[in-house]
C-alpha cells in the first residue's frame, strides 16, 4: 500500500457536513386521501382482503336498509291499511305512522297524560347533569357533581313518584314505562355500580379476612347467576324477607337487583385495573407517608380507573342493554313497550314488527355508540400524561 | 451549596429528636422459610452517612425497606428516631413522615405533574397550605436543578431528571432521614453523575443517609461507614479508607476485587 492510496482511503472515510438539510414535506403518497387509504386500508394483502370483504358487506346491507327505512317507507296513515302491500299495491318499507302514533307510549309508558311534563322535566334535568359532568370545560364541575349525584336523584324521585304535600299526584311505578324506565334503570345502575364496584374491589384485596370473604362471596355469587335469576330473586325472594306492607316497590326491587349485579361486574373490572398498577406506586405512596385511603384515592385509583375506562364503559354498555331484561319481572321498559305495540291489532301488518325493532335498534345504538365515543375521547385525553 | 442557608429562609431544617437516627437490634426477617435478614445490628447516629453494598440478593433492599416498614420484620427491634416500629399504624405513619425514600425505579406518580408529585404529601400528610407547599417544592426542584420542568409529567423527563424529582419529592416532606435504594443503577451512565451530585450536596448539608449503592467513588467521598452484606447478614463494616484498602473478610475481598475493575 503506497502512501497516496492510504491518503485516499482516509479521504473517503472523512466527512464534514457543509450545509444543514432543511426539513422537507413527506412524499405525496404518504399524505392526503391516498396516503390514508394506503396506510389504513391497503397496507397488506390481508388488509386488502378485509377491505374488500367489508366493502361487499356494506354494499349488500346498506342499500336494502336505506330502501326499507326511507325510500319505500310509509310516512303517514291512520292505521294498518297504510302499511299493507295488498292495500297500497306497492312495496312497503318501514311503517312510520305506527311509530309516530305510538311514540308517546314508547317514551312514557302508561304514565298519566296530565303528569307527563314531570318526566320531561326529569329528562331535562338529567341531560343537564350528564352534560355538566361529561363536558370537561364546563364551569364549576364540583357543583355539577353535587347536582348530578345528590340534587337530581332526590328531585327525580320526588318528581316521578309524586308527593301530595307539594301538589304532585303520586304515580304508581306500575304505570311507568318506555324510555323513562330504561333511562331510570340504566342511570341508577351506572351511578351505583361504579362506587360500589370500587368498594368491592378494594374489599377483595383487603388484608382483613372478613371484609375479603364478604367481597369475594358477593362478587362470585352474583357473577355466578344470570341477571334474569337476580331479577327473579329480587322480585320474588325479597318480599319473603320484608313484611308485606313494607314490601318495596316492584321497580325498586329490579333497580336494586340490577345495581348489585352491575356492581359485581364492575368490581372485577376495577380489580383488574388495580392489579395492573405496579407495586412501586404503592411503595412510592407509602414512602411519602400517605395513609391507605389517601394512597388509594390520590394515587392508585386514578391510575387504575384510567386504564379501565374502556372496560368500565364496556360494562356500562352491557348494563344499558341488560336493562331490557326487566320485562321478565313485568316492567315495561322501552323494548317491552315496542314489543307490546307491535302486536297491537290496529297496526298489524307484515312490516310493523320490523319497524318497531328497527326503532329499538336505532335507540340502543345511539346510546351505546355515544358512550363508546365519549370513552374514546376520555382515553385520548388521559393518555396525554402517559407519554413516555 | 455555599449559600443554601440563605436561599431557604422559610424552610425549616428538621432535627432529629434523639441522637440515634436508626437503631436495628437483632433484626431477623423471613420470606416464608427463606431467612432473608439474619441478626442485623446497626446503629446510625444523626448526620451519619452509611453506604450499604453487597452482592445481589444479599438483603440490602430488604434491610433498608424495613426501616420505613415497606417490609415487616419478624424478630428484633427497629427504632427510628425514638419510635419503635411495630404493628401500630400510627407509629408506622409517624416514621414514614420523617423518613424519605428514593427507589431504583423512581416510583414517581405518572398521572401527576412534577410539581404535584412534590406537593402531594406535604398537602395531604403535613396539611400545609397549597401556596406554601408549592414554594417548598419549587425550592427543592431548584436545588436538584430542574425548576423549569415543574409542569411536565414524569414520563416527559429523562431518567436522571426523574430520579432528581424523586429526591426532591422526598425532601419536600423535610425528612430527618433519607433512604436510597440503588438510586443510580437504572440510569444511563451520563445521568448517574447528576444524581450523585445531588446526593453529595445533600450529604454536605448534614442529612442522615442510608444508601444502597455500588458507586464506590460516591462511597469514598461521603460515607462515614460502609457496610458489606452477604446472605442476609452484615459481613463487615468499616470506614471507607479501611474498607477499601484493608478489607478483612474473604467475602469482602472477593466482592471488592470484582467490582473495582
Ligand atoms: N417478596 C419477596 N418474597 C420472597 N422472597 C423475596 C421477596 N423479596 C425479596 N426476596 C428475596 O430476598 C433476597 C434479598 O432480596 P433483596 O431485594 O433485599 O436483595 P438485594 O440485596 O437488594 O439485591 P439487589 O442488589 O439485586 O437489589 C433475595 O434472595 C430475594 O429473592
Ligand atoms: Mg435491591
Amino acid at each position: 500500500m503506497t502512501m497516496s492510496e492510504g491518503d485516499l482511503a482516509v479521504m473517503e472515510l472523512r466527512f464534514v457536513r457543509a450545509a444543514m438539510l432543511e426539513s422537507q414535506p413527506p412524499p405525496a403518497g404518504m399524505r392526503g386521501a391516498v396516503g390514508w387509504l394506503r396506510e389504513n386500508l391497503l397496507s397488506t394483502p390481508f388488509n386488502i382482503t378485509l377491505t374488500i370483504l367489508i366493502g361487499l358487506l356494506f354494499a349488500w346491507i346498506v342499500p336494502d336498509l336505506i330502501r326499507f327505512l326511507l325510500i319505500d317507507a310509509v310516512w303517514s296513515g291512520a292505521d294498518r291499511d297504510a302499511c299493507r302491500e295488498l292495500v297500497q299495491n306497492r312495496t312497503v318499507g318501514a311503517c312510520w305512522p305506527f311509530v309516530f302514533e305510538r311514540w308517546p307510549y314508547f317514551v312514557y309508558g302508561s304514565y298519566p297524560l296530565s303528569e307527563r311534563w314531570r318526566v320531561d322535566v326529569f329528562f331535562v334535568m338529567l341531560a343537564i347533569g350528564v352534560v355538566w359532568m361529561l363536558w370537561l370545560h364546563a364551569p364549576r364541575r364540583g357543583l355539577g357533581a353535587i347536582y348530578f349525584f345528590a340534587v337530581v336523584p332526590i328531585t327525580a324521585f320526588i318528581l316521578l313518584t309524586g308527593w301530595r304535600a307539594i301538589g304532585l299526584e303520586p304515580v304508581d311505578t306500575v304505570l311507568w314505562g318506555g324510555i323513562l324506565v330504561t333511562i331510570v334503570v340504566a342511570w341508577v345502575g351506572i351511578v351505583v355500580s361504579l362506587p360500589l364496584g370500587i368498594l368491592l374491589a378494594l374489599g377483595r384485596r383487603s388484608p382483613m379476612p372478613a371484609v375479603r370473604l364478604f367481597s369475594i362471596t358477593f362478587i362470585e355469587f352474583v357473577r355466578g347467576v344470570p341477571l334474569v335469576t337476580v331479577l327473579f330473586m329480587a322480585s320474588v325472594m325479597l318480599p319473603l324477607f320484608v313484611p308485606e306492607q313494607y314490601s318495596p316497590d316492584k321497580l325498586l326491587r329490579a333497580l336494586v337487583g340490577i345495581a348489585l349485579f352491575a356492581s359485581a361486574y364492575m368490581a372485577e373490572v376495577v380489580r383488574a385495573g388495580l392489579q395492573a398498577i405496579p407495586k412501586g406506586q404503592f411503595e412510592g405512596a407509602m414512602a411519602v407517608g400517605l395513609g391507605y385511603s389517601q394512597m388509594m384515592r390520590l394515587i392508585i385509583l386514578p391510575q387504575a380507573l384510567k386504564i379501565t375506562i374502556p372496560n368500565i364503559v364496556n360494562t356500562y354498555i352491557g348494563l344499558f342493554k341488560d336493562t331490557t331484561l326487566v320485562f321478565i319481572v313485568g316492567i315495561f321498559d322501552f323494548l317491552h313497550t315496542v314489543e307490546v305495540s307491535r302486536i297491537d291489532p290496529k297496526w298489524a301488518s307484515p312490516v310493523t314488527s320490523t319497524t318497531g325493532y328497527a326503532v329499538a335498534a336505532i335507540f340502543y345504538l345511539i346510546f351505546c355508540y355515544a358512550m363508546s365515543r365519549y370513552a374514546r375521547a376520555t382515553e385520548a385525553r388521559l393518555g396525554l400524561s402517559d407519554r413516555r | 451549596m455555599p449559600d443554601s442557608a440563605k436561599a431557604k429562609p422559610h424552610i425549616k431544617p428538621s432535627k432529629l429528636k434523639t441522637d440515634m437516627a436508626v437503631d436495628l437490634i437483632g433484626v431477623n426477617k423471613w420470606y416464608g422459610d427463606f431467612h432473608v435478614l439474619r441478626d442485623i445490628n446497626l446503629k446510625v447516629k444523626g448526620g451519619e452517612r452509611i453506604v450499604i453494598c453487597g452482592p445481589s440478593g444479599s438483603g440490602k433492599s430488604t434491610m433498608i425497606r424495613c426501616i420505613n416498614r415497606l417490609e415487616e420484620h419478624q424478630q428484633g427491634q427497629i427504632i427510628v428516631d425514638g419510635v419503635e416500629l411495630t404493628n401500630d399504624l400510627k407509629k408506622i405513619d409517624e416514621v414514614r413522615r420523617e423518613v424519605g425514600m428514593v427507589f431504583q425505579h423512581f416510583n414517581l406518580f405518572p398521572h401527576l405533574t412534577v410539581l404535584e408529585n412534590c406537593t402531594l404529601a406535604p398537602l395531604w400528610v403535613r396539611k400545609i397550605p397549597k401556596r406554601e407547599a408549592e414554594e417548598i417544592a419549587m425550592y427543592y426542584l431548584t436545588r436538584v436543578k430542574i425548576p423549569d420542568q415543574a409542569l411536565k409529567y414524569p414520563g416527559q423527563l429523562s431518567g436522571g431528571q426523574q430520579q432528581r424529582v424523586a429526591i426532591a419529592r422526598a425532601l419536600c416532606m423535610s425528612p430527618k432521614i433519607m433512604l436510597f435504594d440503588e438510586p443510580t443503577s437504572a440510569l444511563d451512565p451520563e445521568m448517574v453523575k447528576e444524581v450523585l451530585d445531588t446526593m453529595v450536596g445533600l450529604a454536605d448539608d448534614g442529612m442522615t443517609m442510608l444508601c444502597v449503592t455500588h458507586e464506590m467513588g460516591f462511597a469514598r467521598q461521603v460515607a462515614d461507614l460502609i457496610i458489606f452484606m452477604d446472605a442476609g447478614q452484615i459481613i463487615e463494616s468499616n470506614v471507607p479508607e479501611e474498607f477499601f484498602n484493608h478489607p478483612q473478610h474473604e467475602r469482602t475481598k472477593l466482592f471488592l476485587s470484582q467490582i473495582l475493575h
